[in-house]
């Protein structure tokens, strides 16, 4: 893989992390993402049938509302897109590289293996009540039991489960 | 309003900063899981240290409060095992799928619609799991200098120093 359009990931790591510090001084706001996931399909949900949503005992808890962390993922996506146009970067791919040169280009079984790793992640994330962002950067930064333990197990599980699925690949 | 437009600045500059970095990518997710390329090991760890000493002295002058999980080991572990092996067929995080999709990697797309499937999912199951595994060891919010019974910086000091060793060995590899 060329790198050459990519920043010491030292120096955009601790750049990010200004932006974590900023954002925490300023708003009072810990970043985060998988909540997000909840508030959508939420109002997804709300569209078919308000008045189940409405009594159910999660949706209460996480409202189906745009909120802070809402804006802030959608703003992921768009200084990503700044960024990548910045630097040439930009590039419609339908497979990542390593998928293509161990599984080829078949569209549905990139596309069940996302769909299914997306489910499984995304009910993983809400049970530990966090991902690599909530738990990962902004529990682990605050000294949290919790973001440790959380770190250790997306790791542990991630290992086992990428392994699995590159078994004997390059 | 004003907390909304927060939100999307400081999305804006975090998403910027992980293109940059280069950590959206599924070639590097998977890579680190591989144990081949470490590049988000260095983002995430370089975050955590930098924002870990800024929170951390802001928060001995007053000026910010801390935002804990609660440490509920049932849904910590378990949660965050089953999070992994989702993480690692598709690889991108929540976070990253979007960044993803800004940079053009449209198979994050497929992984999003996962997502949120696995978000509705969860709120079927709330009302039982909070009953049983999210009542499974629940120590409460706890930090490690609080457990230990020391002063953060006995821990934030003997922290940096170790990822900095870590980043030293991980360059010396050429991981």
């Amino acid at each position: 893989m060329k790198d050459k359009s990519a920043w010491n990931p030292y120096l955009a790591g601790a750049l990010s992390g200004v932006v974590s510090i900023g954002s925490i001084y300023f708003v009072g706001k810990y970043l985060g993402a998988s909540t997000t996931f909840v508030r959508t399909t939420g109002m997804l949900e709300q569209i078919f049938s308000p008045e189940r949503v409405a009594k159910m005992p999660y949706f209460m808890k996480e409202m189906p509302v745009i909120d802070w962390q809402w804006m802030f993922v959608i703003g992921i996506a768009v200084g990503a897109f700044i960024a990548a146009m910045g630097s040439g970067d930009f590039r419609m791919q339908l497979f990542p590289d390593m998928w293509k040169s161990r599984f080829g280009d078949g569209i549905k079984q990139r596309a069940i293996v996302a769909f299914i790793g997306g489910i499984i992640a995304m009910f993983g994330a809400r049970l530990a009540d966090g991902c690599p962002s909530g738990h990962g950067l902004s529990g682990s930064l605050q000294l949290s039991v919790s973001g440790y333990i959380a770190l250790i197990c997306f790791f542990i599980g991630g290992l086992i489960s990428a392994n699995w699925l590159y078994k004997g690949g390059k | 309003m004003m907390e909304l437009l927060y939100g999307l600045i400081t999305g804006v500059l975090f998403g910027f900063f992980l293109q940059k970095g280069h950590v959206l990518r599924y070639d590097k997710q998977i890579g680190a899981l591989r144990l081949k390329d470490m590049t988000i090991m260095k983002f995430m760890l370089s975050h955590i240290a930098v924002a870990m000493v800024g929170v951390y002295f802001l928060y001995d002058l007053g000026l910010v409060k801390l935002a804990l999980k609660p440490t509920i080991l049932g849904g910590v572990v378990i949660g965050a095992l089953l999070f992994g092996l989702g993480w690692g067929l598709l690889g991108y995080c929540p976070g990253t799928s979007l960044g993803a999709v800004g940079e053009g990697r449209l198979d994050a797309l497929w992984g999003i619609l996962g997502m949120l499937v696995g978000a509705g999912i969860y709120a079927e199951a709330f009302p039982y799991l909070k009953t049983t595994v999210l009542t499974w060891g629940d120590y409460g919010k706890i930090t490690v200098p609080q457990i230990l019974g020391v002063n953060h910086w006995f821990i934030i000091i003997p922290f940096i120093l170790c990822v900095f060793f870590f980043f030293r060995w991980l360059e010396k590899k050429g991981l």
